[in-house]
C-alpha cells in the first residue's frame, strides 16, 4: 500500500478548530475536563494528549518586519500564528519500538496506531514519544492517539479532521505527493517575500526518519510547541544495552571477587 | 496598516535576562517576550537558556508511571538481583547464613518488584500481555523476560532454602538466579534511558553504572542487614558499589550539560544529595564495622535507604526535565545549530 499522510499548511490556517471538534466527533473522544479556560490565548485546550488528537495551536506575538498581511491590533502589532497539531506517525515511531506488548503496530498506511485490545496500560510510549503526543487515559488505564482515522481511510474516506477543514491548512494524500506539493508551496511563499515559510518533518533524513505528518511553519517550531530536532530515543539503544551489559558485567565481577577473601 | 510602522526592536522590548526570576525562565513567558530575542543571539546564547518555547508549555509528556511503584521497582529489582548473585557464591563459599539471607531477599524483593510493575499498569489484569512478544526494542519486554524467570527461580530457591529440600535443585536455581542477577541490577537503567525524557536519555551511558553500584551496595547492604556475621564479602561489593555509585553519581550532576541541573536541584537534588550521603555514611560505618556487628547493620540499613534515595532522585530528575521546555528546546537548538 501507499504511504499516507498529513500535510498541515498552517499558512492557510485560520483556527476555528473544526479539525478538533471533528476529530472528537467521529473517534468519540471524551470531553476536555472542566476548568476549560487556560487564560493564555484563544487555545483552551493546550496540547496534544488521549483525548485529544488534534490540537489548534494559537499564537501572538510581535510582527516580524515583512508584512504578512495578518491581522494587527494596537501597538504593538501582533502576529497570529495557528497550527493543528496532530501525532505524527514517524518514519521511526519511538512509541511502537518500547511498546512491550505488541499493542502499538504498523499499519498497511505506514500509520501507527494502539490496538486497544492488547494495550495494558504500562505506559511506556508517553515518555518515548520525542513530541510528547501519546498519552495514558487516567479513567480507562490505556494510552490513546491520533489513529490517522484508521477506520475511516480503509473506507476510501479522508480523516475527520482533513475533512472539516475548510481552508485546506489539513491535507491527506499519498505522503509523497503530499511532499512534492508542500515543496511546491514553500517556493511560492518565498516568492510572495514569506522567508520564514518552512517545513517541518518532511525530511527523511531527520531524527526520526522523516514523519507522516508534516508541517508548513511560519516560525521556529518550538513557538509552536513542537521539538526543533526530534531524535527517536531507539537510534541510541544498542549503545545502551552495551553499556547495561558491560555495567552488568562489572556486578557479576565485582561480586565474584568479593568473595575470594576471607574472614567470614 | 500592518507592515508601514517601525516596528520595536530588539532594544525597546523588555529583554529577557536569562536566569534573572527563578522558575520563570524567559521561555515560559510566552511568545512575546522571547520573540524579541534575534536569532543570531539567540543561536550565540546556547549556555544561558534563552529559548522560545509555546506559552512555556511542556513539549513531552511527563513519565505516565506512578510513584512510588515504579522508582520502588527500580529499587527492589536492582535489590534481588546483587543479593541473587550473591547468593549463589555464598553457599559454595561456606556462608549458609548469608546464602539464606540473600536467597530470602532476592525472592521478596523481587516478588515485590513484579508486584509493583503490575499495580503501575493502567490494566493489570492484561500483566501477561508483556509476555506476548519478544521485542529488543523494547527494554521493558527484554526487561520482563528477565525478571519473569529471574522470580521465578528466586521463589523456588528461596522455598527450598526454607524447607532444606532438594540441594541440588537449590544450588541450580540458585546459581541460575544468581547469573540473571547483574542483568536484573542494569536493564532498568536502560528503561529510564531508552525515553525522549532528556535526564534520562542524556545520561544513557552513565545510568546503566549508576544502577549498577546502587544495586551493588544496596543488596550488600540486605545482606549486612539479615546476616551481619558472615558479611565479609557483602562489604566489599558494598564498598565496590559505593565509590562506583559516588564517581558516576557526580559525572551525572555536572557532566550532562543543561539537564545535569535537574539531578541537583528540587526535589531530585535533594534526593540525590541524601543518597550520596547515606552512601559515603554506608561506605564508612561498613570499613568500621570489620569487627563490630552494630556498625555492620547501621551501614546495611544506610545503603539501603542510599538506594532508594537514588531511584526516587533519578526518577524526579527525569519528571522535572519533561516539566520544563527549556531541556528540550536549548540542547535540540544547540545541536542543530
Amino acid at each position: 500500500m501507499t504511504r499516507m499522510g498529513f500535510f498541515t499548511d498552517t499558512s492557510v490556517c485560520i483556527g476555528c478548530k473544526a479539525c478538533e471538534v471533528a476529530c472528537k466527533e467521529w473517534n468519540m473522544l471524551p470531553a476536555d475536563p472542566p476548568p476549560d479556560l487556560l487564560g493564555m490565548s484563544y487555545d483552551n485546550t493546550g496540547g496534544l494528549g488521549a483525548d485529544t488528537w488534534r490540537h489548534v495551536a494559537f499564537v501572538e506575538k510581535p510582527a516580524p518586519p515583512t508584512d504578512l498581511g495578518m491581522p494587527s491590533v494596537g501597538e504593538p502589532e501582533v502576529r497570529w500564528l495557528m497550527s493543528s497539531d496532530v501525532c505524527k506517525h514517524c518514519t521511526h515511531a519511538a512509541c511502537l519500538d518500547v511498546c512491550p506488548t505488541g499493542a502499538l503496530f504498523r499499519t498497511e498506511f505506514d500509520t501507527v496506531v494502539v490496538q486497544q485490545d492488547v494495550c495494558n496500560g504500562c505506559g511506556y510510549c508517553v515518555p518515548a514519544c520525542p513530541y510528547g503526543v501519546i498519552e495514558k487515559r487516567e479513567e480507562d488505564g490505556r494510552a490513546f492517539k491520533c489513529t490517522m482515522c484508521y477506520d475511516r481511510i480503509g473506507a476510501d474516506l479522508q480523516p475527520a479532521c482533513a475533512t472539516a477543514c475548510p481552508t485546506e491548512s489539513i491535507q491527506f494524500g499519498p505522503l509523497d505527493e503530499l511532499r512534492a506539493r508542500a515543496g511546491e508551496r514553500v517556493t511560492e511563499l518565498h516568492e510572495q517575500g514569506v522567508t520564514e515559510a518552512r517545513l517541518y518533518g518532511h525530511d527523511p533524513n531527520d531524527g526520526v526518519g522523516g514523519s507522516g505528518a508534516f508541517f508548513l511553519l511560519l516560525d521556529e517550531p518550538e513557538v509552536y510547541g513542537l521539538p526543533p530536532d526530534p531524535v527517536v530515543t531507539t537510534r541510541d539503544l544498542p549503545g545502551m544495552w552495551r553499556r547495561a551489559a558491560g555495567a552488568a558485567l562489572g556486578v557479576a565481577a565485582a561480586v565474584a571477587l568479593s568473595f575470594l577473601g576471607g574472614r567470614r | 496598516m500592518t507592515g508601514t510602522q517601525s516596528r520595536p526592536d530588539s532594544g525597546a522590548v523588555p529583554e529577557p535576562v536569562p536566569g534573572s526570576v527563578p522558575g520563570s525562565v524567559p521561555g515560559s513567558v510566552p511568545g512575546p517576550a522571547s520573540g524579541s530575542v534575534s536569532k543570531a543571539r539567540e543561536r550565540s546564547m546556547v549556555g544561558p537558556a534563552v529559548f522560545e518555547s509555546y506559552y512555556g508549555r511542556p513539549i513531552l509528556k511527563e513519565p505516565a508511571w506512578k510513584q512510588p511503584d515504579v522508582p520502588l521497582y527500580l529499587f527492589l529489582g536492582g535489590v534481588a538481583g546483587a543479593s541473587a548473585s550473591m547468593g549463589a557464591l555464598a553457599e559454595p563459599s561456606g556462608r549458609p547464613a548469608l546464602a539464606r539471607a540473600t536467597r530470602l531477599v532476592a525472592a521478596g524483593a523481587a516478588s515485590a518488584s513484579v508486584v509493583a510493575l503490575v499495580h503501575d499498569l493502567g490494566r493489570p489484569l492484561r500483566f501477561l500481555n508483556m509476555l506476548r512478544v519478544i521485542k529488543p526494542t523494547s527494554p521493558l519486554s527484554i526487561g520482563s523476560w528477565i525478571l519473569a524467570p529471574f522470580s521465578g527461580l528466586a521463589a523456588v530457591t528461596a522455598a527450598l532454602e526454607v524447607t532444606g529440600r532438594l540441594p541440588t535443585i537449590r544450588r541450580l536455581t540458585g546459581t541460575a538466579a544468581g547469573l540473571l542477577g547483574p542483568a536484573m541490577c542494569t536493564y532498568t537503567a536502560v528503561l529510564l534511558a531508552d525515553t525522549a525524557t532528556p535526564a534520562w536519555h542524556e545520561a544513557r551511558l552513565e545510568l546503566p553504572v549508576l544502577f549498577a553500584g546502587s544495586a551493588l551496595a544496596s543488596g550488600a547492604g540486605a545482606a549486612m542487614l539479615a546476616a551481619p556475621a558472615e558479611s565479609a564479602p557483602a562489604r566489599r561489593a558494598g564498598l565496590a558499589g559505593a565509590v562506583t555509585e559516588l564517581v558516576v553519581a557526580r559525572r551525572i550532576e555536572h557532566g550532562l550539560g543543561l539537564v545535569s541541573e535537574t539531578y541537583r536541584t528540587g526535589r531530585a537534588g535533594r534526593l540525590l544529595r541524601a543518597a550520596r550521603a547515606l552512601t559515603a555514611a554506608g561506605a564508612g560505618l561498613s570499613l568500621l564495622g570489620r569487627r563490630n556487628r552494630l556498625a555492620t547493620v547501621a551501614a546495611g540499613a544506610a545503603y539501603l535507604a542510599a538506594g532508594v534515595c537514588t531511584r526516587f532522585g533519578v526518577y524526579n530528575a527525569g519528571v522535572a526535565s519533561a516539566k520544563d521546555p527549556k531541556y528540550v528546546v536549548v540542547p535540540q537548538r544547540a545541536r542543530k545549530a
